[in-house]
């Protein structure tokens, strides 16, 4: 039965990665993933082991590589949006809002108020289920199986008030070029306004669980350590930089859709270890929610998407009256719309940190190259630092609060 | 009323060895901890308390091919990912079945290109397919039921010329 037997990674191929005493056979060198449970996905990780000693700890990736940027290029402005869904799966909306911010810069269109807020209300949602998938999942991972179910009761919630304004759970694609596909319907506010009473209560239910309890603390206090130094040099960002005291958050630094006029802070912490990076993340749950209510509270009426029928198509009700209307509409979906040869960058704050996308058109009406700067690709980087001297056990703790998505590096 | 009845009068029910090994099967058909993209997420919301698999007998998720019965392919294919799929796949004991969860995993999905397998069924044989991007929960339970009515269906004899 050697087939069954532990088999030893030859360790000719990373010879550059990997202490000498791996060389001599000293150490060992162990597989783990793709298919493990609890490196989020297919990430293979290629450890160094003294004993149980991680000594280093090599990522591997592209296992998920699905070749987005490529097929967008193939794509007109408005199609390729729904690539954008697929890439951050755990944050639809929030890539959908990075794609559209860098079409309207590129061909400089206007985003009414209204769908200023409708886009930050619904990133910010979108922010709480990911970070609630996170919260279930990486506790999942370090043996408190109770917090997965509650956290996923909650994000139903979420999933429900997405269906109910685009007809999707997941992949909504709701966010256009100009503004949303179509005003929400009249029961959103109730939804949402019945999601932020309830959801205070269902915080501190996860912190009962978790934040005191000594054996969530043991798995997590000191572990991963992450230096204020170490995470800026690797261009970490979100809550895995905030975790080690830097206080940098996109929705602070460079506004975008009107997030300046949101009362909010940014949670910051400085022991910079898993603990840490737990407690931002639940604070970052409170903190959304306050934008969500800010942003419904001052919801104003008024058009969803931008009256430039040249990016935006017109409303079904006029294509059946007006001629202009129909050719508009025919000639958005099949031609698409011509963007001027320049280059734009736009980022936005994704629950993992920094999404940006570079965008550069050719006159035509599709993306002459497209390239997603996406956060969980840096925050990967920042795992092999973090995993040093620990044990592998450990180790499963450290993948699951970096928040690392695999569409998300992979792309 | 015949024997059926006198049998059941004594505590007795009779069946075919087939039904009762098949009922078995369905009934504790244990799936493989295997997510790859964003239809994992979605099956990880068909586990949780809203949708609660197990009340098919499914609450035990394996993350060892070994002790798994089906494989549930939730997510995009990529190449470099195939041979590890085949890999887990033989891995598995027999019996075991495949779903491909999702339009990805079914038909490449939106992905038409140079990195997505156009369909786990290149690679392994499929059971049941179930479309959505990304199916919703039920679908997926419903994709579920479905096996397991073609599972109650298996006869010994197909199974044996294999």
């Amino acid at each position: 039965m050697s087939e069954f037997q532990l088999q030893e990674i030859p360790v000719g191929p990373y010879k550059h990665l990997v202490s000498e005493r791996a060389l001599t056979g000293e150490t060992m060198m162990l597989n783990m993933g793709p298919q493990h449970p609890s490196t989020h996905g297919v990430l293979r990780l290629l450890l160094e082991l003294d004993g149980e000693i991680v000594v280093n700890c090599i990522p591997d990736i592209g296992y998920l590589h699905t070749g987005v940027e490529k097929n967008m290029e193939a794509k007109t402005y408005q199609k390729a949006e729904v690539m954008s869904d697929r890439l951050d799966y755990m944050n639809p909306i929030g890539n959908n809002l990075a794609y559209v911010m860098a079409v309207e810069k590129l061909v400089d269109l206007d985003v009414p108020e209204r769908a200023q807020a409708l886009r930050v209300i619904l990133t910010e949602l979108q922010r709480i289920s990911s970070h609630l998938v996170w919260l279930g999942t990486s506790a999942l991972d370090i043996a408190a199986m109770s917090v997965f179910l509650y956290c996923f009761r909650e994000r139903e919630i979420i999933l429900d008030i997405f269906e109910l304004v685009s007809g999707q759970r997941m992949m909504t694609t709701y966010l256009r070029p100009g503004g949303v596909w179509r005003d929400v319907p009249v029961e959103f506010e109730t939804a949402v306004r019945n999601f932020i009473k309830i959801f205070p209560k269902r915080i501190d239910e996860y912190e009962s669980m978790l934040t005191n309890n000594p054996l969530f603390l043991d798995r997590v206090a000191g572990i991963g350590k992450l230096s204020r130094e170490d995470a800026l040099s690797f261009g970490a960002t979100g809550p895995n930089l905030r975790a080690s005291g830097v206080n940098w958050d996109l929705r602070k630094a460079r506004p975008y859709c009107g997030y300046e006029q949101y009362d909010f802070s940014v949670p910051t912490h400085t022991r910079g270890d898993v603990f840490a990076r737990y407690i931002v993340r639940v604070q970052e749950l409170r903190e959304s929610l306050k934008i969500v209510e800010q942003a419904l509270d001052k919801l104003p009426l008024g058009p969803v998407h931008s009256e430039n029928r040249k990016f935006v198509p017109p409303p079904r009700s006029e294509i059946g009256v007006s001629m202009e209307s129909l050719i508009h509409h025919f000639k958005l979906w099949t031609e698409g719309f011509p963007a001027p040869k320049a280059s734009v960058y736009s980022a936005v704050e994704s629950p993992r940190g920094e999404l940006g996308v570079y965008l550069e058109g050719d006159g035509g009406p599709k993306p002459y190259r497209i390239h997603w700067r996406t956060p969980s690709f840096e925050n990967l980087e920042i795992l092999p630092i973090m995993a040093k001297g620990h044990l592998v056990a450990d180790l499963v703790a450290i993948i699951g609060s970096v928040d690392i998505v695999l569409g998300d590096i992979d792309r | 009323m015949g024997v059926e009845q006198k049998l059941a009068n004594m505590g007795v029910v009779t069946t075919t060895l087939e039904t009762a090994v098949n009922w078995g099967r369905t009934n504790a058909m244990w799936p493989m901890l295997f997510g790859l993209a964003c239809c994992a997420i979605e099956m990880m919301a068909a586990q949780a308390a809203n949708y609660d698999m197990s009340r098919f007998g499914m609450e035990l998720m394996r993350p060892s091919p070994r002790q798994s019965d089906l494989m549930i392919v939730a997510g995009r294919v990529s190449r470099k990912m195939g041979p590890v799929l085949r890999r887990l796949y033989d891995q598995m004991a027999e019996p075991k079945w495949v779903i491909a969860m999702g339009d990805c995993a079914s038909c490449g999905g939106v992905f038409n290109n140079y990195a997505i397998l156009q369909g786990v069924d290149e690679i392994v044989p499929v059971d049941v397919y179930v479309a959505g991007c990304p199916p919703r929960p039920e679908a997926l339970i419903h994709g579920v039921v479905t096996l397991h009515e073609k599972v109650r269906a298996e006869k010994f004899k197909d199974l044996a010329k294999v």
